[in-house]
C-alpha cells in the first residue's frame, strides 16, 4: 500500500487536463505545445506505471478505489478503480501517449495548440473509460473521447477531412443516444450508477428481462460501433485514411472492446449468453472479410483499417466465447495489437511524412535506402502475423486453442484461415514498399532514414513484442485476476454453473463431441470450465 | 548426473551470432564478421558432439529433458487456463541424429558462404540471417513440446522467406520469399488445427506426455487421431515441398546457393519428416494416416522425378530432385519405417548439400550462369568440383557402396514388406530410381562433359575454403551409409521404434537390391546414349511428343492451375463481392446524413444563432432527462417492487 494508491488515478486523469489547459494557455512559440504535451504524456505514463507496480495480483475485485459522492440527485459519484481487465490498457495508453506526441512532432505544422490540448484531453477521456465505475461517469468519459477525435479529424484530414470526420461523427455518436437512454433506464429502476451495484440487480432478476434485453442491446450496438464490428466498420477506414497518426494509433478497438468486457459481458452476463452465437458469426465474418479486402487494398491506411478490422473481430470472437481463458486471451491481445499496430503506424506515417503518399504502388525498393525502417517494419509485420516468440502469437493462440477446445471447432477453423490471408496481405505490403527495384518516387528523394528520436520511440515497441511473445506471464498472471474466480458478481451465476456441473477437465478422449453449430455451442460454452472454474 | 550437457547454448550461440552480426555487423570488418559468423555453428556443433560422446559412453542415459527455470521452479511459456507450456528441450537419439547433421552441415555450408558471398554488400545480414536459421532449427529438433517446436517450425520459414529473398531487389526472389512463407502458411494452418486438436484431447502438448498417455489406452486408434495426424501432415507436406504444397521450393532456388543447400536440401525441408517421426506415435495408431503419407510420398518422389527431367537450370533440376527425395522420406514414413526415413534424411544431407554446393561452384565459375544448356566440358576446368559432384550423382543414383544405396535400399525394402500395397509403393520407388539417376547423370553430362558451349568463358576453380566442405561432403557422402541401417534402426529404436524386422527369406533383400541397383544403371545407361553418345535426340524426342514435353516443361501447369483455382477466384470475390458489400457498407451512412441534413434543415429554423434560445434549449432538454429520472424513481419508491427497494437501501447503508 503506498502513499500514493488513492490519488493516482485521480492524477492520471488530471494531469493530461492539466497539460491540456497549459498547452491551451502557454504562446505558440517554437516547439513550446510539442514539449509541453511530450512532457506531460512521460509524466502521466511514469504515474500509470504506479498501477502495476503496486497492484495485488490475485485479488478479487478493484484496487485504487476511489468513491465520493459527486452529484446528489441523480447519485453521481467519482468513483473510479483498476482490476485485472483494465490495468495493462491503461497502461497502453499510457505508453502510446508520448509516441503519439513524437509521431506528430514533424507531422502537425499547424494550429498545434490546438492539436495538442484535444490530444491531451483524448488521453483524459481514454483513461477515464478504463477507470469509471460510475456508469454516468463512464458515459461521460466516453462521450468526450469522440469529440476531439471528430475535430481533429476534420481539421487535419490529409485528403478529405471534413467527410471522414462527419462520417465519423454519425457512426459514433448515433449509437451513443441510446446508450444514453439504457443508462438511465437502468438509474431509473435502480437508483444507482454503481457498476458493482448494478451487476447485482442484472444477475438477480428483479429487472423485467425484456426491457434489459434492449438496454444491453443499446450498450452492445455502441461498443460494436467503436470496436468495430462487420458490418458497422464503415467508419473505419475513413478515419484511419484521413486521421492524423497519432489519433489513429488509439482509435480502433482498445475502448470498445474494454468496454465490450466490462460493461456488455460483465454488466448483462445473461443477455449477452443470449447474443453471442451473432456475434461470434459477425466476429468470424469479420476476419475473414477484413482479411480479404486488406488483400486488394492500393493504400496503405485502407489495408491497415482492414487489417485492424480482421484482428480486431478475432478479439471479439475471444470475448463472445464466454470463458475465462477466451477473455484472458482478448485482452493480452488488445495489448498486443495496440503495440503492433502502433508501432506500424509509426513507420508508415514517418513514410507518409518522407514521401508525401499513402499509395503502396508508388513505392518499391525501399529496403536498401531505408535499412532500418525496413527492418523494424519486418519485425512489426511478423508480431502483426502471429509469428512464435512475438507478441501477437500468444494472444492468437490462446484464442483459437480456446475457441477450438471449449467454444466452437467450426469458428476457430475459420478464424483460423486469418493466418494464411493475414501473411499474405502484410507480406505484400512489405513487399511492394521494401523490396524489387526501386521506384520512381524512391529514386526521387534523398535517403532520410529513422532519426533519433524516431528509432526512441519504436525500440520500447519492438522490444515489447519480443517481452511479450517470449514472457507473457508478466501480463497474463494480472489480467487472469481480472477475469478468473472470485468471479465479478454478475459472474457469480455463470460460475455457480460451472460448480454445479463438476469437473470436465480435458482428459484423454473424453468424448469432446464438438457442436458443430454456433447456437448450441454457446450453451456448452457457459457449462464447460475447461477445468479452470477448479483452478 | 554431474556432467551437463549445456542443451541450451545449441541455438543460443547462432542466436548470439544472429544478434551481433545483425545489430552491428554492417559497421565490422568482413573478416570479424565472418569470424563470429562461423565460431557460432563451430561452437553449437562441438556442443551437440560432446553431448554424442558423452552418451554414446553411457555416461548419461537418453532422453536428457530440460526445462527453464528459476531455482526449482519451472518457468512456463504461457499458463493460462488448461494451456500449460514451457520451454523443454529433449535430447534424444532422434534429436541428437538430426542435431549433428544440422549443426554439422550447417558448419560447412557457413565455411564455403564465405567465399561464395564474399563480394556482397549484404555480407553480414547474410551471416545474420543463416545463424538465424541455426537458432530456429535447433530449437524445432531440440524442442519437448509440439508448440515450442512449432516456434522453430515458424522461424525457420521466417529465416528462409529473409535469405530466399535475400536478393530483395531482384523482383523474382523477393517474391519467391514470400511465397515460401505463405505456402508454408498454408501448412502451419493445418500444423496449428492439430495441435488444437491435440490440446483438446490430450491436454498437454508435450510429447512424452502425449506418447504414455497413449501407450495407456491401447485400444486407442483411428478417429480423431487420424484427423490430428492428417493436420500434421498438411503441416508437414507444406515444409517439406510434398504435393500438394510443393510448389514454392523450386521458386525458392532465386536464393544464394548455399541458402538452397543447407536450407531447401539439407536440413529445413526435412523438418515435415523430422514431425512425423517425432509424433509416430500418433501415426502409429491410425492406419489411414499413415497410408496417406505413404501415398503423398510417393506420389510426389515419381512427380517431381518427371519434372527433373526436362530442367534446364541446374539448380532446378536439384530442387526437383530435393522434392523427389523428400517423397522418399514420407514414403518410408508411411510403411512406419522411420529409421530408414531418418537414415535417407542424413544421407541426403550429405550427399544434397554437396550437390548443391557442387553446383555453386560451378555457377559461381560461370559468373552466374545457371542454364545447363550454356555449360558444358567442365570436367577438365574444376577438376575438384567435377569429382566431388561425380561421387555426388554416383550417390543419389544409389550404387553401392555409396551412402544413398543403404538408404534408398532400406526405403524400398520397407515399402517391398509392408503388405500388398506395398508392392505398388516400392515399384514407383523403383521407377523414381531410374528417373533419378536419369536426370542426374543427364545434368552430369549436360555440364561437365562435351565441349563448352560458352567458349569466351575462361572457368576456375573456386577457392580453397569452398573446396574443402566439398571434399569433407564428399567424404561423408561416400561413407556416410556404412552403418548400415540394421545399426541405425537399432540405435534409434528407443525414439521412433524398430525398423521392420529381416524377412524371413534372406535373398529377398539381395533380389530387391539388385533389382534397385539394376535401374539406376539403366537411367545411367539412357543418360548416356541421349546426352553423351546422341546429344541430338533430346530434341527429337520432345518434338515427336510435343505435347508430353510441353506438360513436364511447365511443370504440369500446377503453378497456373492454383492460380486459376485458388489465387484467382479468391481476389475476384473479394473484389467484386466484399467490395461490393463495402461499397454499401459505407455507403449506407450517407443515407443516414442525408436524412440528418434534412431534418437539420427543419430544425433550422430553432437554430437563431441566439445564445439565449441555446441555454433555454439545452435547459428544457435537461429538464426532460431529470424528469424522466425523477418519475422513474418515484415511481420505484411507491413500493411497486417492495424487495428493490430494501435492496437499494440496505446497499446505500452500505
Amino acid at each position: 500500500m503506498s502513499a500514493f494508491d488513492p490519488i493516482i488515478l485521480t492524477l492520471i486523469l488530471l494531469v493530461p487536463l492539466a497539460g491540456a489547459v497549459l498547452v491551451a494557455l502557454a504562446p505558440d512559440r517554437a516547439k513550446l505545445p510539442n514539449w509541453i504535451a511530450l512532457a506531460t504524456t512521460l509524466v502521466t505514463f511514469l504515474l500509470t506505471l504506479h498501477l502495476p507496480a503496486h497492484f495485488v495480483t490475485g485479488l478479487s475485485g478493484f484496487q485504487f478505489e476511489v468513491n465520493l459522492p459527486w452529484i446528489a440527485s441523480p447519485a453521481i459519484y467519482y468513483h473510479v478503480g483498476v482490476d485485472g481487465l483494465s490495468l495493462w490498457l491503461i497502461v497502453l495508453v499510457g505508453l502510446l501517449a508520448p509516441i503519439g506526441v513524437v509521431a506528430s512532432w514533424n507531422a502537425i505544422q499547424t494550429r498545434r495548440k490546438v492539436f495538442y490540448s484535444l490530444f491531451l484531453v483524448q488521453q483524459t477521456a481514454m483513461f477515464g473509460v478504463f477507470v469509471a465505475l460510475d456508469l454516468m461517469l463512464y458515459y461521460g468519459f466516453w462521450e468526450l473521447s469522440l469529440v476531439p477525435m471528430a475535430i481533429l479529424i476534420a481539421m487535419y484530414g490529409r485528403k478529405e477531412g471534413s467527410k471522414a470526420a462527419l462520417k465519423f461523427f454519425l457512426f459514433t455518436f448515433i449509437p451513443s443516444a441510446p446508450l444514453l437512454v439504457a443508462i438511465l433506464w437502468l438509474y431509473a429502476r435502480t437508483h444507482t450508477f454503481n457498476f458493482t451495484e448494478l451487476q447485482y440487480q442484472t444477475a438477480s432478476g428483479v429487472l423485467p428481462a425484456g426491457a434489459l434485453f434492449w438496454v444491453a442491446l443499446a450498450f452492445l450496438f455502441a461498443f460494436a460501433v467503436k470496436v468495430p464490428i462487420f458490418p458497422l466498420h464503415g467508419w473505419l477506414a475513413d478515419t484511419y485514411n484521413e486521421a492524423p497518426v497519432a489519433l489513429a494509433m488509439v482509435v480502433a478497438g482498445k475502448l470498445g472492446l474494454y468496454s465490450m468486457l466490462r460493461f456488455h459481458v460483465g454488466l448483462f452476463p445473461a443477455q449477452a449468453r443470449a447474443m453471442a452465437p451473432l456475434l461470434m458469426v459477425l466476429a468470424v465474418v469479420g476476419i475473414l472479410y477484413g482479411a480479404c479486402l486488406a488483400l486488394l487494398q492500393r493504400d496503405f491506411w485502407r489495408l491497415m483499417a482492414f487489417a485492424a478490422l480482421s484482428h480486431l473481430s478475432l478479439i471479439v470472437l475471444a470475448i463472445y466465447g464466454l470463458t475465462l481463458t477466451g477473455w484472458s486471451g482478448a485482452v493480452y491481445q488488445i495489448l498486443s495489437h495496440g503495440v503492433v499496430d502502433g508501432a506500424l503506424f509509426l513507420l508508415l506515417g514517418a513514410l507518409e511524412i518522407r514521401y508525401a503518399t499513402s499509395t503502396i504502388a508508388s513505392y518499391g525498393g525501399l529496403a536498401a535506402k531505408l535499412p532500418r525502417t525496413a527492418s523494424i517494419f519486418v519485425v512489426a509485420t511478423l508480431a502483426m502475423i502471429g509469428l512464435p516468440m512475438l507478441s501477437g502469437f500468444i494472444g492468437e493462440f490462446i484464442i483459437l486453442s480456446n475457441t477450438f477446445g471449449a467454444v466452437n471447432r467450426t469458428a476457430a477453423v475459420l478464424a483460423a484461415l486469418a493466418v494464411i490471408l493475414g501473411a499474405a496481405y502484410m507480406l505484400s505490403l512489405v513487399q511492394r514498399i521494401f523490396y524489387g527495384p526501386e521506384s520512381e518516387l524512391a529514386n526521387s528523394k534523398p535517403a532520410n532514414d529513422l532519426r533519433i528520436g524516431e528509432l526512441a520511440v519504436l525500440a520500447p515497441l519492438v522490444v515489447l513484442m519480443l517481452v511479450m511473445g517470449l514472457a507473457p506471464s508478466l501480463w497474463l498472471n494480472s489480467i487472469q485476476s481480472g477475469v478468473y474466480p472470485p468471479p465479478p458478481a454478475g459472474l457469480r451465476d455463470l460460475q455457480g454453473e460451472i460448480h454445479s456441473q463438476g469437473p470436465a477437465g480435458l482428459t484423454l478422449c473424453c468424448g469432446l463431441s464438438a457442436p458443430t453449430e454456433i447456437p448450441t455451442s454457446i450453451q456448452k460454452a457457459s457449462q464447460r470450465p475447461e477445468g479452470e472454474a477448479q483452478r | 548426473m554431474n556432467q551437463s550437457l549445456h542443451l541450451w547454448l545449441i541455438p543460443l550461440l547462432p542466436f548470439a551470432g544472429f544478434l551481433l552480426n545483425g545489430l552491428l555487423g554492417h559497421r565490422e570488418s568482413r573478416f570479424l564478421v565472418s569470424l563470429v559468423a562461423l565460431a557460432a555453428p563451430l561452437a553449437s556443433f562441438i556442443v551437440v558432439a560432446r553431448a554424442a560422446l558423452i552418451t554414446w559412453n553411457g555416461a548419461i542415459g537418453l532422453p536428457v529433458t530440460r526445462n527453464l527455470a528459476h531455482g526449482h521452479q519451472t518457468l512456463e511459456w504461457i499458463n493460462l487456463g488448461a494451456i500449460h507450456i514451457d520451454f523443454s528441450f529433449v535430447l534424444d537419439q532422434l534429436s541428437l541424429v538430426m542435431l549433428l547433421v544440422v549443426t554439422g552441415v550447417g558448419f560447412l555450408i557457413h565455411v564455403y558462404s564465405v567465399a561464395y558471398m564474399r563480394d556482397d554488400p549484404g555480407y553480414a545480414r547474410y551471416f545474420s540471417y543463416l545463424n538465424l536459421f541455426l537458432f530456429f532449427m535447433t530449437t524445432l529438433v531440440l524442442a519437448g513440446n509440439v508448440l515450442l517446436m512449432f516456434v522453430g517450425w515458424e522461424g525457420v520459414g521466417l529465416a528462409s522467406y529473409l535469405l530466399i529473398g535475400f536478393w530483395f531487389q531482384k523482383p523474382l526472389a523477393a517474391a519467391a520469399g514470400k511465397k515460401a512463407f505463405i505456402v508454408n502458411r498454408i501448412g502451419d494452418f493445418g500444423f496449428l488445427i492439430g495441435i488444437f486438436l491435440l490440446l483438446a484431447n490430450f491436454g498437454t502438448l508435450t510429447f512424452s506426455e502425449i506418447s504414455a498417455k497413449l501407450a495407456a489406452s491401447p485400444t486407442f486408434t483411428g478417429g480423431v487421431l487420424t484427423t490430428i495426424c492428417l493436420c500434421l501432415l498438411l503441416g508437414a507436406a507444406g515444409k517439406s515441398a510434398q504435393l500438394p504444397l510443393y510448389v514454392w521450393l523450386p521458386d525458392a532456388m532465386e536464393g544464394p546457393t548455399p541458402v538452397s543447400a543447407l536450407i531447401h536440401a539439407a536440413t529445413m525441408v526435412t523438418a515435415g519428416v523430422y514431425l512425423i517421426a517425432r509424433t509416430h506415435f500418433l501415426f502409429d495408431r491410425s492406419p489411414i494416416a499413415l497410408a496417406t503419407v505413404a501415398i503423398v510420398g510417393a506420389a510426389t518422389a515419381i512427380f517431381a522425378a518427371t519434372i527433373g527431367l526436362v530442367q534446364n537450370d541446374i539448380k532446378r533440376v536439384l530442387a526437383y530432385s530435393t522434392i523427389s527425395q523428400l517423397g522418399y522420406m514420407f514414403l518410408a514414413c508411411g510403411v512406419a519405417a522411420y529409421s530408414a526415413a531418418i537414415f535417407h534424411l542424413v544421407t541426403h544431407a550429405f550427399f544434397k548439400a554437396l550437390l548443391f554446393l557442387a553446383a555453386g561452384s560451378v555457377i559461381h565459375a560461370m559468373g552466374g550462369e545457371q542454364d545447363m544448356r550454356k555449360m558444358g566440358g567442365l570436367r577438365k576446368k574444376l577438376p575438384v568440383t567435377f569429382w566431388t559432384m561425380t561421387i555426388a550423382v554416383f550417390t543419389i543414383a544409389g550404387f553401392p557402396p555409396l551412402a544413398a544405396f543403404f538408404s534408398k535400399d532400406a526405403i524400398l525394402y520397407a515399402a517391398f514388406v509392408s503388405g500388398t500395397g506395398g508392392k505398388v509403393l516400392w515399384f514407383v520407388g523403383l521407377l523414381t530410381a531410374m528417373l533419378t539417376a536419369l536426370y542426374m547423370f543427364r545434368l552430369w553430362y549436360m555440364t561437365f562433359f562435351g565441349e563448352s558451349r560458352t567458349p569466351n568463358l575462361h572457368p576456375h576453380e573456386s577457392p580453397w575454403s569452398m573446396r574443402a566442405p566439398l571434399i569433407i561432403l564428399a567424404l561423408l557422402s561416400i561413407c556416410g551409409g556404412w552403418i548400415g541401417i540394421e545399426k541405425f534402426s537399432a540405435h534409434l529404436a528407443p525414439s521412433v521404434g524398430l525398423h521392420p524386422p529381416a524377412s524371413s527369406t534372406p535373398h529377398l533383400e539381395l533380389i530387391l537390391t539388385i533389382v534397385a541397383v539394376l535401374a539406376a544403371l539403366e537411367g545411367w545407361l539412357i543418360a548416356d546414349k541421349y546426352y553423351r553418345r546422341k546429344t541430338e535426340r533430346p530434341a527429337q524426342l520432345a518434338a515427336a511428343v510435343p505435347k508430353g514435353y510441353k506438360l513436364l516443361a511447365n511443370k504440369y501447369y500446377v503453378d497456373e492451375i492454383y492460380g486459376a483455382v485458388l489465387v484467382k477466384p479468391l481476389f475476384a470475390v473479394s473484389r467484386y463481392v466484399l467490395g461490393g458489400i463495402d461499397f454499401l457498407l459505407t455507403g449506407a451512412v450517407w443515407l443516414l446524413a442525408g436524412t440528418a441534413s434534412f431534418t437539420g434543415m427543419i430544425l433550422q429554423r430553432w437554430q437563431s444563432g441566439n445564445m439565449r434560445s441555446y441555454a433555454a434549449w439545452l435547459t428544457a432538454a435537461a429538464a426532460v432527462v431529470l424528469l424522466f429520472i425523477f418519475y422513474a424513481s418515484i415511481g420505484t419508491y411507491l413500493g411497486t417492487r417492495g424487495i428493490d427497494v430494501q435492496l437499494n437501501l440496505h446497499w446505500m447503508g452500505h
